[in-house]
């Protein structure tokens, strides 16, 4: 670098991060760029290494978002970028209509993960394509045409994942159809029934734990009893397991901790190892027929690249084991019981956690709480984010992979971003 | 901002997954370390029983997997090492607080951590046995990686240990075990700045890479012990003391003797009482046939490892009786470039007659020049001015004295610590000199008040920090909506915690019927 205050990455270059705000506003997307600015977090990632993400001005923060798991492992995780570095050696994406090496392994390693009623694997580039295809899929099996899902779901913005979820993000283009994607409210099952009876539902769509929504947490009994509804009215039951899946439950599909086998399970995000877009659905020998009436029926040119395949192979792999699973358990409890310590500390601020291994909700006292919350996080070093659809909620999702220590600096940190928050709030309250 | 463009170089296949180990161990130390000492007692114990319960299994096996050693003595080392090693020590002297109201001092003993313990070929299950007993009596963690030879029957010992372990309220993952061990898998394991401490028993290269880790390390030396017979000595006893140490495990084992030196007087009826004992004394024709199988070229040759002595003898065309337990090999002079004077890890002991005490121990130290300083020596002897000249003079860190040194300098025979880990201290490069126990394992934090006296020191009497933990260590992760809820996935394989009592009996069995068997010698 000829100019250290200059931000030269030899590929393309600014001369400050004013510049890169500026420009991202008039050629990327103004409405984001202003949005985080506003909201106390001008981050512009630079560096990246484990659990860190790094501003551009130096700053360092501790990802407890990991965009939605997509960081489970930790940002450019040592082996996650040898594996790919090895296979570009040799693979490329690979050509979508053959058989192919990387993507029959993959299947076959998801396959052998997973309940034992699903057998077979289709792939996408990304979470919503994968979405889609479980839509797709479940119409083809079923011959029906109707998606039932939750009010304030969450699956993704493609053309019928945006459908399943809230109309936040369907309206704005005129993508709203509540006659093909019905909606009930969570944890309602008489409501749930009522649309199911009906015997025109295609499937059934849940997160195991939605995340979007602040992660409400299922009422013990409710998945199962949805799963006895699907099959007692002929719908079938997928399971979107992109921000629950690969062991950020403690056990590898969250899904299995509820002893269901979903008809169709779907994986993203995290089974990309964060390195190299990639997605896929499983799904039950029922819901396979089209594979084999019509193979060309679900065509995607990046769906199931072979560099992905690598990477999801390699993320599978690692997110298995048995110390990271025996790792899981013990950053979920040694996080859980000090979040419940801070929490005693501010009862009338801090007033709810939900958690299910490192899967959690931060609830707080103010409809705009982890607003708040998000900001003096940031200020204090750690990147954790609102949950769109009920911004009390506050999502904190640490790695499966931290270390003691790091854990422990978290909740330093996590306390006393809370403790302003709530400072914050109160003195606002009293200027209202 | 892109630094330099730069290789990240790559793993070698199973380092990530020993990383991913090592890092499990952490958290597991780190919940261990506030366990009360009832509990750490009734988890060593559980462990000690499971592995003593396949004591006799796992000899075999190790004799089978290796093909060197003698089970039966295996049997006994396993069971020294697991129920002999939690009934010597107790948990409580390493993990309650000692309060000293006279010194003004409070001291809380602190483990470790993370401990990386590698584990010999010669000894592995009995070692294996041992460094996690230590462990759990210290409340560490221990990732143990065996040596390559007897990988499997190490790594079944230590899943035995472990799910016992878990099963009595230990932390997951503190007792794991390298399945596949390699020379990256270790060094990747011995750099690795989580390693705590190393417990390198083994081979002098793998001990000294231990200390080049830049990691603490506990490694030993190798040994050659020189055993001295002076006319004083009760000769049919010592002739029976070390045909049956030498013979021990068929002297695979850095503490079995490996030059005999014997004062002329005593000679001649001590090798007669070795004879009958089951030695073979070779002639000079039979010892020269035996120099070149054994070390043909001057270097010894690995196939003779813990080999019966009579297989030796048939192959270099030696007549012995079928009872023969050891070859002795008389030679004239200690020197590097006689082969008989260095550390021969079969039933073949060297021989060398002086006309002196003076002159026997000026030969012992030759042995020790050769190799083994800070190990061990012996000497059978009834004159405490030779026992005490001899122990002065020879470059070790203990002198068995009247005993067979196999058992003596490991303690089992004698009132040293216990231990399958001999330290060879400054003499032997080595950062500890005594025999390895649980001490070794943990520091001390220590509470030192103003030491005048009109500063008062506060009353400690009755405080701990330590508790007994409040179920399975971690909690399975329950929704916590439903906290009630039993895990559908079991955390853990369930284990019984105590052995059946029919199996208890039998151990109980076994080791009174080996004790006696040493005690009739």
């Amino acid at each position: 670098m000829s100019d250290a205050t200059a931000l030269d990455y030899g590929f393309f270059s600014f001369a400050s991060k004013d510049e890169v705000l500026e420009k991202s506003k008039e050629y990327w997307n103004p409405g984001k760029t202003s949005f985080w600015s506003e909201s106390g977090v001008p981050l512009v990632i630079d560096r990246r290494e484990e659990y860190f993400i790094y501003d551009v001005s130096g700053k360092r923060l501790i990802d407890v978002h990991l965009n939605g798991g997509t960081y489970n492992l930790g940002h450019r995780n040592r082996e996650m970028v040898q594996a790919i570095t090895v296979a570009m050696q040799h693979f490329d994406m690979g050509n979508h209509h053959f058989p192919s090496l990387a993507r029959t392994a993959l299947a076959e390693a998801l396959i052998a993960s997973a309940p034992q009623n699903l057998t077979k694997v289709i792939y996408g580039s990304g979470g919503g394509e994968a979405i889609d295809i479980a839509i797709k899929t479940a119409r083809h099996a079923t011959q029906k045409r109707k998606i039932l899902s939750i009010i304030k779901a969450y699956h993704g913005h493609t053309g019928l994942a945006v459908g399943t979820g809230d109309d936040r993000f369907s309206k704005l283009f005129l993508s709203d159809n509540e006659e093909d994607f019905p909606h009930v409210p969570f944890n309602d099952l008489e409501a749930m029934e009522e649309v199911l009876k009906g015997r025109d539902i295609a499937a059934v769509i849940m997160e195991t734990i939605p995340a979007t929504y602040g992660f409400p947490l299922p009422n013990p009994g409710y998945l199962e009893a949805v799963k006895q509804l699907c099959e007692k009215y002929d719908a079938l039951y997928i399971a979107d397991e992109v921000q629950t899946g690969l062991m950020r439950t403690g056990e590898l599909w969250g899904i299995t901790k509820h002893g269901i086998e979903p008809d169709i399970l779907v994986t993203g995000k995290g089974i990309s190892g964060g390195m190299y877009p990639i997605a896929a659905v499983l799904v039950s020998e029922r819901c396979a027929g089209w594979l084999t009436e019509d193979g060309f029926g679900h065509i995607s040119t990046f769906g199931g690249a072979e560099l992905g395949c690598i990477a999801a192979l390699k993320a599978l792999e690692i997110c298995n084991r048995a110390e990271t699973r025996s790792m899981v358990h013990y950053i979920s409890d040694f996080i859980g019981r000090g979040l419940r310590e801070i929490q005693a500390t501010y009862p009338d601020w801090f007033i709810g956690i939900r958690q299910n291994g490192v899967v959690m909700g931060l609830e707080f006292a103010d409809p705009q709480g982890a607003k708040f919350v998000m900001k003096r996080l940031y200020e204090n070093g750690v990147w954790a984010i609102f949950s769109t659809l009920d911004p009390r909620v506050l999502q904190y999702k640490p790695g499966i992979l931290v270390k003691p220590e790091l854990a422990e600096e978290l909740l330093d940190r996590t306390e006393v971003g809370i403790a302003k928050a709530r400072a914050d709030v109160m003195s606002e309250r009293k200027f209202r | 901002m892109v630094d330099t463009m730069f290789e990240m170089p790559l793993d070698p296949a199973g380092v990530p997954r020993g990383r991913a180990m090592i890092e499990r161990a952490e958290w597991a130390a780190r919940a261990f370390a506030s366990y009360d000492s009832a509990t750490v007692q009734r988890i060593v114990d559980a462990a000690a029983q499971a592995g003593a319960a396949r004591a006799k299994e796992f000899a075999e096996w190790a004799v089978r997997e290796t093909g060197y050693g003698v089970a039966e003595h295996k049997l006994l080392k396993n069971l020294a090492c697991s129920t002999g090693i939690a009934a010597k020590y107790r948990a409580s002297d390493y993990i309650d607080v000692v309060v000293d109201d006279a010194g003004k001092m409070v001291e809380i003993p602190r483990p470790a951590g993370v401990v990386l313990a590698l584990t010999p070929s010669t000894n592995p299950v009995a070692t294996v046995m041992f460094k996690i007993t230590l462990a759990l009596l210290t409340r560490n963690a221990i990732v143990i990686s065996p040596h390559p030879y007897a990988k499997a029957v190490c790594a079944e010992a230590a899943r035995t240990m472990a799910a016992a372990a878990v099963a009595a309220g230990a932390p997951d993952g503190c007792i794991q075990v390298v399945e596949e061990p390699s020379i990256p898998l270790i060094n990747a394991l011995m750099t690795d700045p989580r390693t705590d401490v190393i417990l390198a028993t083994g081979g002098t290269p793998m001990v000294r890479a231990a200390y080049r880790s830049g990691n603490p390390a506990i490694g030993v030396g190798p040994g050659n012990v020189p055993v001295l017979v002076d006319a004083t000595a009760d000769i049919n006893a010592t002739a029976q003391r070390i045909v049956d140490s030498k013979s021990f495990d068929n002297s695979i084992l850095c503490t079995n003797e490996s030059v005999l030196i014997v004062e002329e007087a005593a000679s001649a009826a001590l090798l007669n009482a070795m004879t009958r004992a089951g030695a073979h004394v070779l002639s000079d024709d039979e010892r020269d046939r035996v120099r070149d199988l054994v070390f043909p070229d001057g270097h010894f040759d690995p196939k003779w490892v813990g080999k019966d002595a009579t297989a030796i003898a048939s192959a270099a065309n030696v007549r012995v009786n079928a009872r023969t337990k050891i070859l002795v090999a008389p030679f004239d002079l200690v020197v590097p470039e006689e082969p008989l004077a260095h550390e021969k890890l079969c039933p073949v002991l060297g021989l060398v007659r002086v006309p002196t005490v003076g002159r026997g121990i000026d030969a012992a130290q030759a042995v020790l020049r050769i190799t083994g300083q800070g190990h061990s020596a012996a000497i059978h002897s009834s004159n405490p001015q030779t026992i005490m000249a001899f122990s002065a003079a020879v470059r070790v860190l203990r002198v068995s004295v009247n005993v067979g040194n196999s058992l003596g300098a490991s303690g089992i025979e004698t009132n040293l610590a216990p231990t399958m880990t001999i330290g060879t201290g400054f003499l032997g490069r080595s950062s500890v000199g005594e025999n390895l126990e649980p001490k070794h394992l943990i520091n001390w934090t220590r509470i030192a008040y103003n030491s005048n006296a009109s500063v008062p020191m506060a009353n400690f009497a009755g405080l701990t920090p330590w508790h007994a933990p409040e179920g399975v260590v971690p909690t399975y992760p329950r929704a916590s909506n439903d906290a009630n809820a039993a895990p559908l996935v079991p955390s853990t394989v369930a284990m019984s915690n105590d052995a059946p009592d029919e199996l208890r009996d039998e151990i109980r069995r076994l080791i009174i019927e080996e004790l006696n068997a040493i005690v009739r010698g």
